[in-house]
This record gives structure tokens, sequence and C-alpha cells, in this order.
């Protein structure tokens, strides 16, 4: 009876005087509106698209269920928008976003080219924007400013995992099929460096049309065998429905029994879906979380699929916890400032659900975190499904992503 | 050598794709002079029917085959009567507006039900393999697609060139007027044919299933080339159109292959071969120059 009325006292008078109670008018309009910005209409919506919306629920629940009435407000909301993977449409809705719907800070944003105009956005009407969906490199480097926050993966880290440890562990020689526009190049450059700095060579690359209307990639999968020296691994850059196209045809014309083993460049648990594994067995990528990875993927995967219908990519993991961490900061803080945030979050040390040994890099506001390597497994080892992986390495953070690039001043 | 013949396998592979598709364009052009741009969305209907068949009902490749095409013919026949007939007698514009509105619709039902992300549908494990021609080995099921689609080809021929129907289908698709005044009711074959177009178009859906994604925008991305190959042929000629298909197939090919250097020439060549066509022949290759009026 005394412990009770003891601790009850103390609860009291932690919350009557700190800034971080209930009602305090430090945020703007006494809430926090949440804006989720991506593709939910064309060929990124299954791996992000409604259901990153889903997660951002899901995180700003487990918020409440956290904190309760000491929670810095109870008005927490989301708003979101199809950006179509236009870049002039992303621009237009999150100025709209923050000025007219009242955003404290924008999530997701796939498409590079799209993801590049909201950082233009924010670093104007300085406001928090953590990209997800995008892999360009340029948000930590020559577009990189104080406000922008870039999460998940870049072309880099997919370069570099799987690049290095397949170049060490299947083979030396490589021959590199590319879309050919800004992704594809940048890929196509940051594996050639990956190769070679593992001891590879690249014996030969092609850009493919891009758009490929014919959807036929036969020409440079017959070639790809008769190169001199014969390369042991294609690497293709395709993604999505020419991914699919690629991997159909590397199969029609039975190069893993050539000799030529693949190795793809950007793939999701949803790609792997549309494929079946039976299409993709043994082929490697790097993942930036897999949801069987361990019990709490797996738990939250649960939750996830009640919710949806579905198993979560990394990218809605990615979104569930981006949302969790901007919460805390705003907690933490007491204010939705965007400064004061920014300043909380730059130095961040965080393990959570999709952040294992975490770290929001204060140089240049990438957020560091372990990689894994990922093979398909065969058909006949797939347990159940949506289990179509095992993850042959764990990639630390550190060497994960590049170091901060030199063109980034924030 | 065998690099290059296996180039022009591609080639023509490709190009049968691009054949009955642009077959199917030209007699519902040549009779019904309607501009089908609802095409594409009967391709990808094809492929998704099969997908769908194969998923929820256990149904194989070879009964999709016949099931698919069958099933969109009538479907096609049913929209002719419905809707396509009534708009043809106002401006041309309004079919046109009417097959692009379909296609949008198509596209986002399927999408709506099945998503964007492509749908797996396996090859047919008796021609999963490969066929060894000494020089080469070619896949099986691309060997299938190529034997197939010729002899289809040269049924059609058979039936159009050696037929009464044939007759009458290949004057009212060149003389729609002329004819009539021989006193053939042309009205008759105006829907079959159209349903016949749909169901080559549904057909060639099915036989793309196994090597390409199946998704609900593949046949938004196909057809833009397949109208060049129509237009190159000769709108509304049915020789014009298989020989352009088949044609562009095997330029597409070996600009891929021997072009891969400069990859905006590999891309557009198509477009370049259709602009040099309509420079030297403004009928296209095979079709017929409009009397002056």
């Amino acid at each position: 009876m005394a412990a009770a009325s003891a601790a009850a006292l103390l609860v009291a008078g932690c919350g009557g005087g700190g800034p971080q109670s209930g009602g305090d008018s430090k945020l703007t309009g006494d809430k926090i509106v949440l804006g989720v910005l991506n593709d939910q209409s064309g060929a990124y919506s299954e791996l992000s698209g409604r259901n990153s919306v889903k997660a951002v629920e899901l995180a700003i629940a487990d918020f409440k269920a956290k904190y309760g009435d000491k929670a810095v407000t109870k008005d927490i909301t989301v708003e979101t928008a199809d950006h179509q993977n236009k870049p002039d449409v992303a621009n237009s809705k999150a100025q709209e976003m923050y000025d007219r719907k009242g955003v404290d800070a924008i999530l997701d944003v796939p498409t590079s080219s799209a993801a590049l105009k909201v950082a233009d956005v924010v670093k104007e009407k300085k406001k928090l924007y953590f990209n997800i969906g995008a892999a360009t490199t340029d948000l930590t480097g020559k577009s990189c400013n104080k406000y922008t926050f870039h999460y998940a993966y870049d072309t880099y880290m997919l370069a570099h995992g799987t690049g290095t440890v397949t170049t060490e562990q299947v083979g030396k020689n490589w021959y590199i099929l590319y879309p050919n526009y800004a992704f594809g190049q940048d890929m196509e450059k940051s594996f050639s460096a990956a190769i070679s700095a593992a001891g590879g060579q690249v014996v030969g690359k092609d850009g493919a049309p891009f758009p490929n209307t014919s959807g036929d990639y036969s020409s440079f999968l017959l070639k790809a065998p008769t190169l001199n020296p014969k390369p042991q691994v294609l690497g293709t850059m395709q993604a999505g429905a020419e991914l699919v196209n690629v991997v159909k045809q590397y199969n029609e014309f039975k190069l893993r029994d050539k000799g030529v083993g693949l190795a793809v460049g950007l793939m999701f648990i949803t790609d792997i879906h549309s494929l079946t594994p039976a299409a993709l067995a043994g082929t490697t990528y790097t993942d930036a979380w897999y949801w069987n990875f361990d019990q709490q993927n797996r738990a939250w995967a649960d939750r996830f699929q009640s919710e949806t219908g579905t198993r979560p990519s990394f990218a809605h993991a990615a979104n569930y916890s981006a949302a969790t961490q901007y919460l805390e900061a705003v907690q933490a803080a007491g204010t939705d400032d965007a400064d004061a945030v920014v300043k909380g979050l730059e130095g961040k040390e965080i393990n959570d659900l999709f952040l294992r040994n975490g770290k929001i890099r204060a140089e240049d506001h990438r957020v560091i975190h372990d990689a894994y390597l990922a093979q398909v497994k065969p058909q006949a080892e797939v347990g159940e499904p949506w289990d179509y992986v095992k993850i042959l390495k764990t990639i630390p953070a550190a060497e994960a992503f590049r170091a901060p690039s030199a063109d980034c001043k924030l | 050598m065998s690099g290059f013949l296996q180039n022009t396998f591609n080639g023509l592979v490709g190009g049968a794709f691009y054949a009955l598709l642009a077959l199917g364009l030209a007699v519902i052009f040549g009779m019904l002079r309607v501009v089908n741009f609802a095409h594409g969305a009967f391709y990808m209907l094809g492929a998704f029917g099969a997908y769908v068949l194969l998923a929820e009902a256990g149904v194989p490749f070879w009964a999709a085959l016949v099931i698919m095409p069958l099933a969109l013919g009538l479907l096609g026949m049913a929209l002719e009567r419905a809707v396509i007939h009534r708009l043809a007698r106002l401006d041309p514009l309004y079919n046109f507006l009417f097959t692009f509105g379909l296609t949008l619709i198509l596209q986002d039902l399927v999408k709506s039900r099945y998503g964007v992300q492509s749908s797996p549908y396996a090859t047919p494990a008796e021609l999963s393999g490969t066929v060894d021609f000494g020089l080469f080995d070619f896949p099986t099921y691309r060997v299938f697609i190529l034997g197939f689609t010729v002899l289809l080809c040269v049924a059609v021929w058979w039936v159009l060139g050696r037929t009464r129907i044939g007759t009458v289908v290949r004057a009212a698709t060149e003389r729609p007027e002329l004819t009539r005044a021989f006193g053939i009711d042309v009205g008759r074959w105006v829907t079959p044919v159209f349903g016949f177009g749909i169901a080559l178009a549904g057909l060639a859906g099915v036989l793309a299933a196994p090597m390409r994604a199946v998704n609900p925008l593949m046949g938004a991305d196909l057809i833009i080339v397949v109208f060049a190959v129509v237009v190159i042929g000769g709108l509304g000629s049915i020789f014009g159109s298989v020989a352009a298909g088949f044609g562009i197939g095997l330029v597409q090919a070996w600009g891929e292959a021997y072009l891969s250097d400069f990859p905006i020439v590999s891309q557009t060549v198509v477009f370049v071969v259709m602009a040099a066509v309509l420079l030297w022949r403004p009928a296209g290759l095979f079709g017929r120059e409009e009397a002056p009026a």
C-alpha cells in the first residue's frame, strides 16, 4: 500500500514539470502529422506503396501504447499521396503536404529522380524527410541537406555487398547487364568498382534499352557465355518487370547449366514471389532486412500480415522504423521544431526492428545498419509461403555503407 | 556464324509475336476501318487468363492455348456487336477513343485485382529443354513458338487465299464498298473477323506468358512497336503485317546484338525503319496507295 502510493507520487512528480507532458503547446497545432509519399499504382507499389502507410500506422499505435498519457501528443495522423514515380508530381505533392496538410515529416519516396526533387523541397521548407525507397547515393552526396535522412539502402550498399561477396565466393569474371538510364548506369559503376576492389574483373558489360519495349534480352544472354574469358557471374541491374524478363530468359537459355551464375543488383521479396523461388534458386543479392531473420522480425511480420495479408518487404519495415524514430525524437525534444529534432537524431545509435547496430551519421545523415547477403533457396527448401531466402552473411554496419562523401555539405 | 544464326532465330521468335498481333490489327482495320487501341490489352488478358487458369483451376498451358483465344474471341464479338458496331457509323475518332479508354479500364481492373507485380508462369515441362541444331542449341519453347506461329500464319493464308470465306473477307478488306455493290453481305462478316483478330491477340498473350513478365502493363509496352509494324507493312494489308512483323523482329535482334555500343540506335531502329519506309512508300511496304480523289 505504502509502496504503491510512493510510486504514484514518483510518477506524478516526473510528469508534472518536464516539457514532455501531454497537452503542452510546443507542437504546431498540438499534433504530429506524418506524410507517406510513394508509388501507389505503378511498378513500386507492391514493394512499398499503401502497405507502407499501414506500417507507419503500426508505428503510431506502438508509440501511443508505449507512452500512454505521457506521449507528447495523442493526436498523431498519417497523410498519404501517390507520386506516380514522377519527379514533378513528387515535388508538388511534397509542397502540398508541408504547406497545406500540416505534415511534419515525409517518409519513403521511391524512384531516385523523385527523391531528389523532394530533397530540394525540404531544403527550402526546413522540414524533415526520411528517404527509404530510393537508391541514389546523391541523397547523402552532392544533394544532401540538413533535413534529409537516407534510411534503408543505396547503390553503394547493394554493389558492395553483392559485388564483393559474389566475387570472392562464386567467381571473379563478371558480365554486367544494366538498364541504360541513371539508376542502371549508377549501379554498373558501383558494381564495377566493388568487383575490381575484390580482385575480380568485368569482362563485358552492356546497357540494354530502357524501357525495353521488346521485352527481349536474348542477344545479351547469348553473348554472355561466348565472351573470353568466360564470365562466371551474370550481374543484372534490371528491376521490377524487366528483372522478371531477364530471369525468365536466363533460365530459358540455361545459362546456369553453362556455368554462368546469376547475381541481382536490386531485388525485393515481392520480386521473388512473382518469379517463384524455383526460377531464382541460388541467386545472391543484398537485402536490407528479412522478415524471417529472427524472432523479433518474425513477430512483427505476423502483425503486418494480419493487417495487410502479405509478408513485409524491407521497405515496409524501414518505414515503420523511420516513423518510430521520428516520434521518439519529438518525444525526447518535447517539440516538433525541425532543428531541435535533427539535433536529437544526429549521431544517435539505435537498435530497433529494422536498424541493427544502427547509427544516424551526423556527417551526411546516412542511416547505417547491418545489411545481409541473401541467397534464394531451392524450391524444395522453402518451408512456408514467403520464406524464400537464407541469409549467408551479415555485413556489419560500418562496412555495408560508404564513408561520408566529401561532396556532402550539410 | 553460330552467333549470327542464334540472333536471327531470336529475331524471328520476337517477330512471331509482332506478326500475330499485327495480323489481328490488320484484319480488323481492313474490314472495320477501326484502329483497335485495345489490342495490347487483349494480349495482356490472354497472358493473365493463362495465369489465372493455371493458378486457380490447375488448367495447363495447352488447354489455355485453346480456351483463352476462344473466350477472348467471343468477348471481342460481343464487344463489336454492343459498341464498336454502333460507333463505326460516326467519326473514326469515337472508336479510337473508345478502344483507348477500354485499354485503361481493362488494365486497371486487372491491376486492382492482381496488383502490378508480375505473376509467375512456368514454361510447360515438355517444352523446357533445349533443341540441338548442331551449330548451336536453342530453347525448345522458342522453337515451338516459331513453328506454331508459322503454321498458324500459313493456315490463315490458306483460308484467306483458297476458300470462299477468304475471298469474301479479302474483297471486303480491300474494297468494302465495291464488295457490297456485288451483293455480298459484308456486315455479316464484320463481327466474326473482329472476334478473330482479338483471338489472335489472346493467343499471342498465352504464348508470351512463359517467357515474358505477366503484368497489367505488358501489352501497353509492346503495342507501340506493333503499330509501327502495321504501318510499315501497310495499313490493312494482311500479308504486309506478317512480313513486317518478322522483319522488324529481325531488325531489332540484329540491332541489339551488333549495335549494342550505340544504345540510342538499337532503341530507335524500328522507328527509323518506319520513317524511311513512309518516305519511300507512304502507304507502307505492301499497302495500296489510295486513288487521288
